[in-house]
């Protein structure tokens, strides 16, 4: 069920019924049916894999507590005959036996995201291996994937990590886990939420509050403007130029590069939008996963500020982790012993962040454009990261310059464009074409007859242009705006004012969507990883 | 709390009022492409009639209800549509039953080679100017492409809305008013001649016989006229045309569900050189169509059969019917001289 199909608003409004005329008691139960419903849009067969990563995540969170209580009882029924050392050799034994339990629904629940998404590229692979040393190909499985497995699973398993850490509960109603791992609005694209501020949230009981519904349709209203209005009306143009990549370089490469970022940006934060206001209408507080990016002034910013949640999860659950492996350990102490303390405590890091970005190319999609995705934005954040004294020192001697206005416009386009360069991959979904594409840039001078009207031969016409371009002002002005304040909490209070933009957001949705006949009914990209 | 309840109707008053008048900007106006207001242009007839037309093209360009009238006193109404499908016939007929009830309905039989919905455009060009009501809303559902969604048809903004970009001068010109009727009782006037192209027949097999759901509907239709009293008319009108091809197994099996049902059926394709049509100038489009020429012809012809064998009586000498009818002559004729002033 899309998003933005008519049956999904109805859904949505029907359930928002349902949820407060109901008993308060079984409003998580209601919840529970209706994110099963909506996930049997996605093909009966899909509920095997949700229901088996379920199942394994209760059972092995229960297993880890049930030995933590057990670990505890011990250690409080022997606090007098065991010393410290006896009491800490216990507690990391125990600690080792609840790590292989994890260990254990981690495999399963990866296991299941291998083979599901990366068995195809694997084989591929290995048959281009095999085809040089003239050795016959395997077949190659045709494996469909179900939808949100990659958020899903990233979820589930990030409770199981937080389970063993002790830092939430391991639940003891399989039902009430079923509703934290498949919980509708964000099955399909995320955020990727932690059980400690999601799941209590999901069981207690909400009330109904006018504000929560307004805000929440509200926000909702902003996610469909700018999917509709600005990310399926650019789409047109995408699908052109990506259709014919022989004839569309040079200039057409960077206008791709343009209309792409703003593409994925109005799409993936629309659909966080509509994600975070169907749950803010029943009260429930979803974590945020973007903070105007295209603000960046630097690439590490601008990874603190999208896609939130998927960058907070490979932080705390691969990177720091890998980091302080016994075998990182080890290296960081030979590297500081063979090449000196500035380099020798570099490579652990650069390790861990090569290897932290490995699979968050991989996590988009099993394809070496993703691969390639991740490992330049790696190669741009150390690299960032090295020139930062420098930087500093240009801060240090041009404060003003550095801290205007004008300064920051132009710090926050370049990051803008580098982010979108590399973003083109996931575009192109070709290595090589990226790169020739990117040449072409260097090669073609095409900018002439591009502008001078063959623009307006890729789908899209002036008035579409027009129709984009004041869009985009409206969401560059609300994001700038609501830096400085929270807009909704600021209009509550006025409500004439409140209504009427509400009422000219919908008008300007069913205007200007690009919706209906005659456009293609378009997912949302994310839903594809 | 009284003021921002009272704040929050008025909001959604004064959104309903832009959301209509923005859709009555967006909705097509059928102008220049007058086959979608042929359904709506009935509501101003209804009733009275002893003889409703359904059919597709063949139908609202091959009788002529003035003629009728003119010839044999015979009063007529044509609820046709481009490309009116078996269900379409059989709701705008259910509707039609609901403001009167015609001593014959007289059905066009070549619609019935389609056993599935063909296009949004003639859904909507039948469906769009129809008055809302559980038939049109049943209608609507039988007939949607596999695209199209209900909540278009209830709400055409949602389906209109990229026309915001496209509006023409008549879309503000009849913003709020309805274009003038465009037909004589539902007959579309053609007034150009293009002659029909030599061509062989086609003596193949069609790909499949008419298809089941069109002929369900075809015994849907025949047990509605049966329930209202009406005398169903089967009839396949003259054309002549390998774009329009009638094939010899259609026939039959027509044919054998005429009998079978004891409903009279007529194929004009072999009696138009009996009633006089000449295929170089009774035509407008190379003998898909029959022009105003040939429609006049045939509407002669057909009107003796209803009079003679279906007992059709005149009215011509009933004087608020007579008088009716012979404005509407009036009109037509003088509607047909202007058009073909206007070829000229």
């Amino acid at each position: 069920m899309l998003f933005t199909s008519y049956g999904f608003i109805i859904f949505v409004a029907v359930l928002l019924a349902a949820y407060y005329l109901l008993p308060k008691r079984i409003q998580w139960i209601v919840l529970l049916a209706a994110s099963y419903f909506f996930y049997s849009f996605s093909g009966i067969e899909n509920f095997a894999f949700i229901i088996a990563t379920t199942l394994s995540c209760f059972f092995v969170a229960r297993a880890m507590e049930k030995r933590k209580e057990k670990e505890d009882n011990y250690v409080a029924l022997n606090k007098e005959s065991m010393d410290k050392e006896a009491r800490k050799a216990y507690r990391a034994r125990e600690k080792k036996k609840r790590f292989n339990i994890l260990l254990l629904g981690l495999i399963f629940n990866f296991g299941i995201l291998a083979v599901l998404k990366y068995t195809a590229f694997a084989l591929g692979n290995m048959n281009s291996l095999l085809g040089l040393f003239g050795v016959s190909k395997m077949s190659i499985p045709s494996l469909l994937l179900p939808m949100g497995i990659s958020f899903f699973i990233f979820q589930s398993t990030g409770y199981l990590i937080d389970v063993y850490r002790g830092k939430t509960y391991a639940e003891k109603n399989v039902a009430r886990l079923a509703l934290f791992v498949s919980f509708f609005p964000q099955l399909a694209q995320g955020p990727i939420s932690r059980h400690a501020d999601l799941a209590p949230q999901l069981y207690e009981h909400h009330s109904f509050s006018f504000k929560n519904l307004k805000f929440g349709i509200q926000r909702i209203l902003w996610g469909y403007f700018k999917k509709l209005v600005i990310a399926d009306r650019i789409l047109v143009a995408m699908k052109s130029m990506l259709g014919d990549t022989q004839t569309y370089t040079g200039a057409y490469a960077a206008l791709l590069i343009i209309l792409y970022s703003i593409e994925i940006y109005a799409d993936f934060t629309g659909g966080i939008d509509i994600t975070i206001g169907i749950a803010e209408a029943m009260g429930i507080k979803v974590t945020e996963n973007f903070k105007h990016p295209f603000s960046s002034s630097s690439t590490k910013e601008y990874w603190n500020r999208w896609h939130i949640t998927m960058g907070s999860w490979f932080t705390d659950y691969i990177f720091y982790p890998l980091s302080v492996t016994k075998p990182m350990m080890k290296l960081s102490k030979s590297c500081r012993k063979r090449l000196g303390n500035v380099i020798g405590k570099r490579v652990p890091v650069y390790l861990a962040t090569a290897v932290t970005w490995f699979l968050t190319g991989l996590w988009h999609g099993a394809a070496w454009n993703f691969i390639v995705w991740g490992m330049l934005n790696c190669l741009v954040i150390l690299v960032s990261q090295e020139l930062e004294p420098l930087y500093r020192r240009f801060r240090e001697k041009f404060p003003r310059l550095t801290a205007s206005y004008g300064y920051h416009c132009f710090a926050a386009t370049r990051t803008f464009l580098l982010m979108g360069l590399i973003r083109s991959l996931d575009c192109y979904a070709n290595v090589g074409l990226t790169f020739r594409m990117w040449g072409s840039m260097l090669t073609t001078f095409n900018w002439g007859r591009m502008l001078g009207g063959e623009i307006f031969e890729l789908g899209l016409d002036i008035k579409d242009y027009v129709i984009i371009a004041v869009a985009v002002i409206i969401v560059a002005v609300v994001a700038k705006l609501s830096e400085k304040k929270d807009l909704r909490e600021w209009l509550y209070g006025k409500t004439a004012l409140s209504w009427t933009l509400s009422g000219a957001m919908l008008l300007l949705i069913l205007i200007f969507g690009a919706y209906g006949i005659g456009y293609d009914a378009s997912q949302f990209i994310y839903t594809q990883f | 709390m009284k003021k921002k309840i009272l704040i929050g109707i008025a909001a959604v008053v004064v959104l309903a009022v832009i959301f209509g008048v923005l859709q009555a900007l967006v909705i097509p106006k059928y102008v220049t492409n007058p086959e979608g207001l042929l359904t709506g242009e009935y509501y101003a007839h209804k009733g009275g009639h002893d003889v409703i037309f359904v059919g597709d093209c063949e139908v609202y360009e091959s009788f002529v209800p003035s003629v009728l009238w003119q010839e044999y006193g015979i009063t007529s109404y044509i609820r046709g549509s481009a490309q009116q499908l078996a269900w379409h016939s059989y709701y705008l007929l259910k509707e039609t039953f609901r403001y009167e009830k015609p001593k014959a309905v007289v059905f066009n039989v070549y619609a019935l080679k389609y056993g599935e919905p063909q296009s949004e455009a003639y859904n909507r060009m039948t469906f769009d100017t129809m008055k809302w009501s559980d038939v049109k809303a049943a209608g609507i559902i039988a007939s949607m492409t596999e695209d199209e969604s209900f909540l278009d048809y209830v709400f055409p903004l949602l389906r209109y809305h990229s026309r915001i970009t496209e509006l023409e001068s008549e879309d503000i010109q009849y913003w709020f008013k309805s274009p003038e009727a465009m037909t004589d009782n539902g007959y579309l006037i053609k007034t150009g001649v293009v002659p029909m192209k030599e061509s062989d027949p086609i003596t193949d097999a069609p790909d499949e016989l008419l298809p089941e759901r069109a002929m369900e509907y075809l015994e849907k239709i025949r047990i509605l006229c049966e329930k209202n009293g009406s005398k169903l008319i089967l009839v396949k009108a003259p054309t002549n045309s390998r774009g329009y091809w009638w094939y010899d197994e259609w026939e039959e099996q027509i044919a054998d569900y005429a009998d079978k049902n004891d409903v009279a059926y007529y194929n004009f394709i072999p009696k138009a050189e009996e009633m006089g049509i000449d295929w170089q100038t009774d035509t407008y489009d190379g003998g898909l169509h029959l022009n105003v020429y040939g429609a006049e012809k045939f509407s002669r012809y057909f009107g003796q059969i209803l009079a003679n064998e279906h007992g059709l009586t005149s009215h011509k000498n009933e004087g608020s019917i007579a008088k009716l009818w012979n404005g509407y002559l009036n009109e037509y004729q003088n509607k047909k001289k202007e058009m073909e002033g206007n070829s000229k």
